[in-house]
């Protein structure tokens, strides 16, 4: 019963969201890493910054998801006064990388935080540049701190793919939604889905258990 | 203008909307996670094991599947529709309750566990000199110890559940965010309808965060700075 269309469909809609979220984790990483290093911009930049994440993050992922699709739509619509179309997809991996920023910034800026000062002025002795602190020092330690909690963001960002389904990309929960409606045997479908789900986010763990355990190998237990 | 006040009167009816599925699943969701953190600390291994195995499968899954799976899912079975349990499983009020209230309790519980693992051994040791059971120790130290710590982390969780209630407006239901989509589909302005449901949302999550901060200096008073 299980190796019919149907799952078929689903496991190329679990091919979709796996993309989904993968092509909204990158952007995502950048978006935060930029955000975290806030705290050193001029003012007239750092404030609007601060306004803006403290907005996405008091916001729920529908209306910042269906904000970026159906707003974005008409905004650029008005703005070129001929119909814009945007992808759902791009849109949705948009939103989600924008929201997966939001968070991963206030991770990276503990993470930066944790890194204890000695190193930088050691850095400093060495007539590291900025960059070079920031490549060579900085950059593989927060690592270490940053991983769990980026790690949960990872996987609050597999979760909240389901909610892009809304705005039309076909991917896993939307091929369900489809399954569903055609066999009407909703609970089938919504099981598997969230059984395929469940895989994802498990097998996602065992990753990061890994890239955890590897980022402390140097360190004494 | 006329126009504008009928809106904004749904929008005030989905303001309750929300916030009915707010504090039924708040108070809910509290009751659960209470009753599994006792299961866990005292239930034997087997209702153990159950827990972690229901635990596992809420928190790994997106809320959208649980709700669906509750709402839509339900009336696959004929069992089902003719058990008394149908109408409160017919209405989408109750299923959006349902689901997101065994959601956020699975989620309330990892919380409490960590903020009962984090109580230092010490007062657990002077629980057991002064010679109180088990049950008097959880009552007396480890509950009221667990709630003080946990209130910083339980509110994220209770914003994560607000943002969570605007995933019944897929069910069909007319909170903020249903309303704002039937606004939008009925006015074109898609924009104007989306930041007032942004500002309400916003306000909503400002309220949470104050309360929290009042209820956290309450609870840590005893505490000298």
């Amino acid at each position: 019963m299980f190796i019919d269309g149907y799952s078929l469909q689903l496991l190329l809609g679990a091919w979709i969201t796996i993309k989904l979220a993968c092509v909204a984790v990158i952007p995502g990483l950048l978006f935060g890493l930029l955000a975290a290093s806030r705290s050193s911009w001029p003012i007239y930049l750092r404030y609007p910054m601060d306004v803006f994440i403290f907005i996405i993050r008091g916001l729920p992922e529908i209306l910042v998801i269906f904000f970026i699709y159906f707003g974005l739509t008409t905004m650029l619509s008005q703005l070129f006064h001929h119909y814009v179309d945007i992808s759902p997809f791009k849109a949705g991996a948009a939103a989600l990388a924008l929201l997966f920023g939001a968070y991963a910034s206030s991770v990276f800026q503990g993470a930066f935080a944790a890194i204890d000062s000695g190193q930088l002025e050691a850095g400093n002795v060495m007539g590291l540049s900025n960059w070079q602190k920031f490549i060579y020092i900085q950059l593989p330690q927060a690592w270490r701190h940053a991983i769990p909690g980026l790690g949960n963001l990872w996987l609050v960002l597999v979760k909240d793919t389901a909610i892009v389904s809304l705005i039309g990309v076909s991917d896993m929960m939307n091929q369900a939604k489809m399954a569903a409606s055609t066999t009407h045997q909703p609970f089938t479908f919504y099981l598997l889905a969230a059984f395929i789900y469940l895989l994802i986010t498990s097998i996602s763990q065992k990753v990061i258990d890994i890239f955890s355990l590897r980022s402390k190998r140097y360190l004494h237990s | 203008m006329m126009t504008l006040l009928i809106s904004l009167r749904q929008i005030a009816h989905g303001v309750f909307i929300t916030l009915v599925l707010m504090s039924a699943s708040l108070c809910i969701s509290y009751v659960l996670a209470v009753i599994f953190t006792i299961i866990n600390y005292a239930g034997n291994k087997w209702l153990k094991k159950c827990l972690s195995a229901v635990i596992f499968l809420v928190r790994g899954t997106p809320l959208l599947v649980q709700i669906y799976l509750i709402y839509y899912g339900a009336g696959q079975f004929s069992g089902v529709r003719e058990s008394v349990l149908w109408p409160i499983l017919r209405e989408p009020l109750f299923c959006a309750i349902i689901a997101l209230s065994i959601n956020s309790a699975c989620y309330t519980t990892v919380l409490l566990e960590a903020a009962l693992a984090s109580i230092p051994e010490n007062e657990m040791s002077a629980c057991a000199a002064l010679g109180m059971s088990k049950w008097q120790t959880f009552v007396y130290i480890c509950f009221p110890r667990g709630m003080g710590i946990v209130l910083p982390a339980y509110s994220n969780e209770v914003m994560m559940l607000l943002k969570g209630t605007t995933l019944a407006s897929t069910i069909t239901l007319l909170d903020v965010m249903g309303v704002t989509q039937q606004l939008i589909a009925q006015s074109y302005a898609v924009i104007e309808w989306y930041l007032f449901a942004a500002m309400i949302y916003l306000s909503l999550n400002a309220l949470i965060t104050y309360g929290f901060s009042r209820l956290i200096k309450q609870n840590n008073s005893y505490i000298s700075s």
